[in-house]
């Protein structure tokens, strides 16, 4: 009787059958922001990386104050405050687009941290002696430094990307229609939790092989001692 | 810029709700001091079992880790708090959203805890074994201590990351920092209260971010 109740609470094929629709259409809305997140994010990390190595120094203050904010603040909190509080200045956007650009952003400082960090672990007489053979800074940057810093970023920087895509989630704070907006609204709407269950459901079909993947990157590109 | 200022930094709204913030810091710092050490005893548990290299506990372990790393934190929020009250279970609200909380950061500190006690060498275990210790001794006395030294910058980080998550708790309309601030921007119809709680972040934030850069560069350095 029990297991029946629970049944009917959290596996209700009535109310599935209702509801999957839309958590699918959600599934995929989650798919592309956390796929356009991650390319945003890596890109413009990147970029004020490579910016940085340059020791040009008013543009490292920048870039370290960004990093450092945005390392700081909630994702939550940078999300609420570009879509609530910007609208007072006159610039609003879509919803869908104040957590894109909020997660990007997020992700940029934390890529441009892990970058960095990859850029400063190889040896300075790599540089040394790059530039002694007549490279100039940029190309020695892009040809010998940084395929080499690359490598050691690939863990830290998948781990950062996965829980960075899981935010995609809080877009359902300003009613993106993601996975979690279309579960908890089916939920009240049906007075029953089995589109939550969906939606769990989705998520781990979403993140278990990419976070199985994140462990096999890992060893795969584990530092030699 | 007088209106910019009216808007973002206006003083006699900050006035009004101040104290009603105020609060809202409370909660969230009485939040993270609850969950926090919970996280960080749990995933110490639970890289502890790891070690003792019972096959079907690790894989059940493992299992553990990664369904809850899988899974948005605010997802797990949202289906606790939605699912327990149809299981029948009446949890108050500051217990639902620790649950939520803890069954996520654990999993966290669980594999943090699991590479440093990896990262000991054997040998560390055998001397300490032949001098008398047991086996929980051993653990407790000597290879945890220098795991967790090994793994401090994934912990800070991750520390960073708990209490940056307890802003989650807004969604559910707990009284934390970023829920009476959004109150308060809705009463005021001005964003000040927003303004000013994202810069309460800023300030309890900044130095762990920080510290993490430091400790990151030069565990870096040191390779």
């Amino acid at each position: 009787m029990e297991l029946q109740r629970l049944a009917f609470s959290f596996f209700n094929a009535d109310v599935a059958s209702r509801y999957w629709p839309q958590i699918v259409e959600g599934f995929w809305l989650t798919t592309q922001l956390g796929a356009a997140v991650i390319v945003a994010g890596i890109v413009l990390g990147l970029a004020l990386a490579l910016l940085r190595a340059f020791h040009f120094k008013p543009a490292n203050f920048l870039i370290v104050f960004f990093a450092d904010a945005l390392r700081a603040l909630p994702p939550l909190v940078v999300i609420i405050l570009l879509f609530f509080a910007l609208p007072f200045v006159g610039i609003s956007m879509s919803a869908l687009m104040a957590t894109w650009l909020s997660l990007s952003l997020v992700l940029a400082a934390f890529a441009e941290e892990i970058f960095w960090a990859g850029i400063l672990a190889v040896p300075k007489g790599q540089t040394e002696a790059a530039r002694s053979t007549g490279m100039t800074r940029a190309q020695t940057l892009m040809n010998v430094v940084l395929p080499q810093a690359l490598r050691l970023t690939i863990p830290p920087l998948t781990n950062r990307m996965i829980s960075i895509t899981k935010g995609t989630a809080l877009g359902s704070v300003i009613a993106v229609h993601e996975i979690i907006y279309h579960a908890s609204s089916g939920a009240s709407e049906a007075g029953n939790p089995t589109p939550l269950t969906l939606g769990a459901l989705a998520y781990l079909v979403l993140f278990v092989p990419v976070v199985i993947f994140g462990r096999w990157v890992e060893t795969r590109f584990a530092w030699k001692r | 810029m007088e209106q910019i200022v009216q808007l973002f930094f206006n003083m006699a709204i900050l006035e009004r709700v101040g104290p009603f913030l105020l609060r809202g810091l409370g909660m969230t710092l009485l939040l993270s001091l609850v969950i926090v050490p919970m996280g960080v005893i749990s995933g110490a548990i639970v890289a502890m079992l790891y070690s003792l290299r019972r096959r079907w506990l690790n894989w059940l372990l493992i299992a553990y880790v990664d369904f809850f790393r899988a899974f948005p934190p605010l997802v797990l929020l949202l289906f606790i708090y939605g699912g327990l009250p149809f299981l029948g279970v009446d949890l108050p609200l500051f217990g639902t959203v620790a649950l939520a909380f803890l069954l996520n950061t654990s999993s966290y500190y669980g594999e943090i805890f699991r590479a440093g006690i990896e990262s000991i060498p054997r040998g560390q275990t055998e001397a300490a074994r032949s001098t008398g210790l047991s086996g929980w001794q051993t653990m407790l006395y000597v290879t945890l201590p220098q795991a967790t030294r090994n793994v401090l910058p994934d912990l800070i980080s991750n520390t960073l990351e708990v209490i940056k998550l307890t802003t989650l708790a807004s969604v559910v309309g707990f009284s934390e920092l970023l829920n009476n601030a959004r109150n308060a921007q809705a009463l005021t119809y001005n964003a000040t209260p927003i303004v000013v709680a994202a810069l309460a972040y800023l300030a309890l934030l900044w130095p762990l971010v920080r510290l993490v850069s430091r400790l990151e560069h030069k565990s870096i350095a040191v390779r």
